[in-house]
């Protein structure tokens, strides 16, 4: 179906598998059990044995949150450019980045943005996948919470932002910094519509995104096991040279700081988003 | 000292670009004059790695002259620029935070709000603000200082040279990032103008967080930056001693910017750096915040606010 390389292509949600399911058994990093991958993926990626909850890829996400069959990508048409012409130390250019990128998820982009429905609910989805590239924030994210953002204001159907996400992509220089002030330009027409934003913060959530469009919901939810902070932890340790506490920038910490509304279980994240909804009618 | 003769030579390259653009015909001497700019650069390099080509030790150049320890800072420019400064303090929440100053001063025969991010001159200094790297405190103190000069009608300046918002836990506590995030929210929605000014280091995050406005302009030794060098390096290149390499890879200096429509203009500083004269430097500063500010000071509020936040709205490189 795809194209890789240059062109978009859509995403079709049943046959978004993930690249490493060949494999039938997977070891589990928090208490090192054997658990069966198929097992693991029906429950929403949790560990079966300890509850450990692996990562989710946009696919999955949109899978967990949205009423079956009710999404449809409205992502603009778009992929990254390489602007700067960046080439890393490998002597790998940013397009070839990209198109492993691509290969690998199976997603033409970091985000996917789509109209969807919730317990019945029109909303629209902007969710990010952490596989492509740190799901880190270049021109064409910028662009699509924008799109997607617009069109919930247009249409006055609550947006709600999956963040998954390093930061800014260092690759597109000046211009990944300028997306944290383009998102937060498009944001305020949501409020000038009184349309809700519900940003959710899952692991990790750091860097240009926490510091631009993740931080500015109505609601801001944390999902439990969530990593959310400005700086990365290895810098400031680095910086100070000192140890940091052993919570420091997890799901508690940022609840403790008051950072976030609330922390949520994957499981009732989707409930969560229903109860929330119904408030703005 | 080399960095007066690498002047020298830039001031004859200016000239001889200008004298070219009345007809003459003079790139061979342009040419033969960039080469020996850049074999000056390279020996000057005291950087650890060894540069490679012109461009890059020319980029790497500039990060250096915006670091320069004489480099003159906001407040200097504030005193040569601003009739009658008054620092207020605290963003009423927590505490001050000496790495961003912001206060009240006259420009041009009016009342104006001016907020800047502010290094140390000297050791003392910079422990006390920081090195110029700001808490969650100093941007919050900004933002109240910017609503005053909203609740009367004042323009905003704000003169951007900071390494990046800082890298601590106290920040990390007080959600730094959350606090460059309302920053940056909240000046798209100040109906007065803003008009910024990168004089130094546009350090990521903690720059953008004062970054945005009618006008951006940046003086022509500035950089500006999603990453330092050395960051970039260490991610990208897995060593940061090849944060030379990296700055030519960032495309972070001022002419770079303006062709990617990131900054409206590059304010010339004086041959050599701004450090070596900096009442001129002033000066050219001040005469371009004049103008643009005749530019914008009458639009009505509700036009400079959606030309605001149109322009940003624009930024961005990708194919369909």
């Amino acid at each position: 179906m795809a194209i890789f390389g240059k062109k978009y292509f859509k995403v079709e949600l049943d046959q978004a598998e993930r690249r490493d399911d060949e494999a039938l058994w997977m070891k589990c990093k928090a208490c090192n059990e054997l658990v069966f991958k198929k097992r693991v993926r029906e429950n929403n990626n949790i560990c079966p044995k300890c509850g450990e909850y692996f990562f989710l890829t946009a696919p999955e996400r949109i899978q967990l949150l949205a009423d079956p069959g009710s999404f449809e990508d409205i992502s603009r048409p778009i992929v990254a450019a390489d602007p700067l012409g960046f080439v890393d130390e490998d002597g790998h250019s940013y397009s070839d980045k990209i198109k492993r990128a691509q290969e690998e998820t199976g997603l033409a982009n970091e985000i996917i943005v789509g109209r969807a429905r919730i317990d019945g609910r029109p909303v629209i989805l902007a969710v990010m996948d952490f596989r492509f590239i740190g799901g880190s924030m270049g021109s064409v994210m910028g662009e699509q919470i924008c799109h997607g953002m617009e069109i919930a204001a247009r249409e006055r159907v609550p947006f709600i932002l999956i963040s998954a996400t390093g930061g800014a992509r260092m690759h597109e220089g000046i211009l990944s910094l300028m997306q944290m002030a383009k998102t937060s330009a498009c944001r305020k027409r949501l409020a000038e519509s009184k349309v809700p934003f519900i940003s959710i913060m899952t692991y990790p959530t750091t860097a240009g995104v926490q510091a631009s469009i993740a931080s500015l919901g109505d609601i801001t939810l944390a999902e439990k096991g969530a990593l959310i902070g400005f700086t990365g932890r290895r810098v400031i340790q680095q910086t100070l040279k000192q140890d940091l506490p052993e919570d420091f920038q997890t799901d508690r910490f940022a609840f403790e700081h008051g950072i976030v509304d609330r922390v949520v279980k994957r499981e009732s994240l989707r409930d969560e988003l229903i109860r929330i909804l119904k408030f703005f009618v | 000292m080399s960095e007066r003769v690498i002047a020298e030579l830039q001031k004859q390259i200016e000239q001889l670009r200008e004298l070219s653009r009345n007809g003459l015909d003079l790139a061979e001497e342009i040419a033969r004059l960039e080469a020996k700019l850049a074999r000056l650069c390279l020996d000057h390099t005291s950087s650890p790695a060894k540069a490679n080509s012109p461009d890059e030790v020319w980029d790497w150049e500039r990060v250096k002259l915006a670091r320069h320890p004489q480099r003159p800072y906001a407040l200097d420019y504030i005193k040569l620029i601003m009739e009658d400064f008054y620092e207020l303090h605290g963003d009423r929440l927590f505490g001050d935070d000496a790495a961003i100053v912001a206060g009240v001063a006259r420009f041009d025969g009016q009342t104006c709000v001016v907020v800047g991010t502010q290094k140390g001159r000297d050791a003392a200094e910079n422990v006390r603000r920081n090195f110029g790297m700001p808490h969650p405190e100093g941007y919050r103190k900004a933002l109240r200082t910017m609503k005053l000069a909203e609740r009367f009608g004042f323009p905003i300046f704000t003169l951007i040279d900071t390494p990046g918002a800082y890298p601590g836990i106290g920040a990390e506590e007080r959600n730094i990032g959350g606090a460059l995030a309302q920053n940056i929210y909240e000046m798209f929605h100040l109906r007065v103008p803003i008009i910024v000014t990168i004089i130094g280091e546009g350090g990521s995050g903690g720059a953008i967080a004062l970054g945005v406005g009618d006008r951006v302009l940046m003086l022509e030794n500035a950089i500006y930056s999603v990453i330092t060098p050395e960051g970039c390096a260490a991610i990208l290149f897995r060593d940061a001693k090849k944060a030379p390499q990296a700055a030519r890879a960032l495309k972070l200096t001022a002419p770079h910017l303006l062709q990617l429509g990131v900054i409206d203009e590059i304010i010339p500083e004086p041959p050599g750096g701004a450090h070596l004269d900096p009442p001129q430097a002033a000066q050219a500063l001040s005469k371009a915040w004049q103008r643009h500010l005749t530019a914008v000071k009458d639009l009505p509020a509700e036009r400079l606010v959606s030309a605001r936040a149109e322009r940003f709205r624009a930024l961005g490189v990708f194919e369909e």
